[in-house]
């Protein structure tokens, strides 16, 4: 009812004690295409769904490779996402360079969060307009966490932020308890059907998406096209039935894991039917 | 008295004497470090020298720095001082994070090795060579920073005569895996050479051991040395004309 009154100015209440402007930059966030994040004990897997302007165009660079151990996949105005990517490269080099070490991911999530909240306290400034699922190594293992334009930060197990991303976000809820034990094969698996699911119907293939992994012993790389389309077809994810969760080794299971076999580790979701059809 | 004429008669008004560190005044002399079994040794004595007075016979030169490490040094204690300070600093923003990471003795040195090498660059020294030990997550980690800045990483290292005089030693007798009782008498062995030849050294020491589960910095001890040799006796027989 207030909204117009109170919302021009980042640094004005509302007589509810909400700031507007900085609400109005997470609706930015979930305008942009979507970014799912997912760990294990010892990997993260980012992904994000890549939607060019016209076919004339390439797509926008959505996942970014912070150090070794470190990579953000973004969502919302990318312009402000690259910029907030330059600076974590930059603590990060800094880091390395003075202490010979990589910096703890919950430190540099920490400094982006105080970074965000300094521009929803500045009358001069407007609040970041992205999202940005930061997955990274730690002494702990491996970590994720969400950086919220309000200059929050939340550690996740899985997550999805941007638009239709409620899909991804519904299917990573049934299955997240598995995600700390997984293999890193179950995890880009479970990564590529979560990023499927935003599709709505859409096929699934390389050319849209970008995957990229890091995890104990592995730098940060962003997949190839060719190895996500070869992951896409070994999964036989394309506009497939949802497959069960126990998947054994990837290289004993040829056709992919769409046959059932003995050992499912999940007890009720794995009988479920079809995937989600909103 | 000097450097007042100094600023009288300098023309460009608002320009300061330059004051950088030329010489050391109050000195500590060698530190040796070796990596032991459970961790790392380090022994050095506690003389502070005013030049070639043996002025200070009561001086730490070996401190624990976090949970993790600890830092002998030689050179102006002064300086070491201000490294202490440095690094207390260090550590208390690294425990205010309060996030299950710590600096091990890996992140110290080279914070150690930036922070001498940007002072050389300035020509303002902090003149120390200083010796990093520790051991986190079962890794053992020994390392040297000189005042220029020159740092490496070794099984066995010492500062000052500790180079010339115990080196030689623990490069014939250190191995992999020393026993801390072994370990100890090592470092006894270089300390007494040290006592013997350096003349800067003094004979109260104080040895620290560093391993997984925390830092003991032993009480100041002295060593037994033995002087009954047959040469000493009678020194002046056969020195014709001596004084």
């Amino acid at each position: 009812m207030f909204r117009n009154q109170y919302d021009t100015d980042v640094t004005t209440w509302s007589p509810a004690g909400r700031l507007f402007q900085v609400e109005y930059a997470m609706e930015a966030v979930k305008q942009g295409s979507a970014a799912i994040g997912l760990r294990s004990k010892t990997h993260v897997v980012l992904a994000c769904v890549n939607k060019a302007n016209s076919e004339l165009s390439s797509h926008q660079k959505k996942i970014f490779k912070v150090d070794d151990h470190i990579g953000v996949a973004i969502a919302g105005l990318t312009a402000d996402g690259r910029v907030l990517s330059r600076y974590m490269r930059s603590e990060c080099i800094n880091h390395s360079f003075t202490y010979e070490s990589p910096l703890p991911v919950g430190r540099l999530v920490v400094q982006l969060a105080d970074k965000a909240q300094v521009c929803t306290q500045r009358s001069w400034k407007r609040p970041f307009g992205v999202g940005l699922l930061v997955g990274g190594l730690d002494e702990s293992g491996a970590h994720l966490y969400y950086n919220c334009p309000s200059g929050n930060y939340f550690e996740y197990q899985a997550f999805a932020i941007g638009s239709r991303s409620q899909a991804a976000k519904t299917y990573l809820e049934r299955r997240f308890e598995n995600f700390v034990d997984s293999s890193r094969e179950d995890l880009i698996r479970d990564a590529l059907i979560a990023t499927r699911e935003t599709l709505q119907g859409e096929k699934l293939r390389s050319s849209i998406c970008t995957v990229a992994v890091l995890g104990v012993g592995e730098p940060f790389q962003i997949l190839d096209q060719e190895t996500v389309q070869q992951l896409i077809d070994k999964f036989e994810l394309v506009g497939e039935e949802e497959t069960p969760a126990a998947e054994p080794d990837a290289a004993a299971a040829d056709e992919g894991g769409a046959a059932e076999q003995g050992g499912g580790t999940e007890p009720g979701p794995a009988a479920e039917p079809a995937p989600m059809d909103i | 008295m000097d450097s007042n004429q100094a600023k009288q008669h300098n023309l460009l008004g608002s320009e300061a004497a330059s004051e950088r560190t030329l010489y050391p005044y109050v000195t500590g002399s060698s530190v040796v470090a070796i990596k032991y079994k459970d961790g790392i040794l380090m022994a050095a004595d506690m003389g502070g020298s005013y030049g070639s007075t043996l002025r200070y016979k009561s001086v730490e030169r070996v401190k624990p720095i976090g949970k993790h490490s600890i830092l002998g040094a030689s050179g102006e204690i002064s300086d070491f001082q201000e490294i202490l300070r440095s690094l207390d600093e260090l550590i208390l923003y690294d425990n205010m994070w309060d996030d299950g990471n710590s600096l091990g003795p890996k992140e110290v040195h080279s914070y150690l090795t930036r922070m001498m090498y940007n002072r050389r660059n300035k020509f303002n020294p902090l003149w120390n060579s200083l010796i990093l030990g520790g051991v986190k997550n079962g890794q053992k980690y020994l390392g040297m920073v000189s005042m220029i800045g020159v740092n490496f990483e070794d099984n066995h290292v010492a500062t000052g005569f500790g180079n010339h005089l115990a080196r030689p030693i623990l490069r014939d007798e250190w191995h992999e895996n020393l026993s801390f009782e072994d370990g100890v008498k090592l470092l006894e062995k270089c300390m007494r050479v040290l006592l013997y030849r350096d003349r800067s050294a003094v004979n109260k020491l104080q040895i620290a051991k560093i391993t997984e589960e925390g830092v003991t910095i032993s009480q100041p001890y002295a060593l037994k040395t033995f002087w009954g040799f047959a040469a000493f006796e009678n020194p002046t027989v056969g020195a014709e004309g001596s004084w």
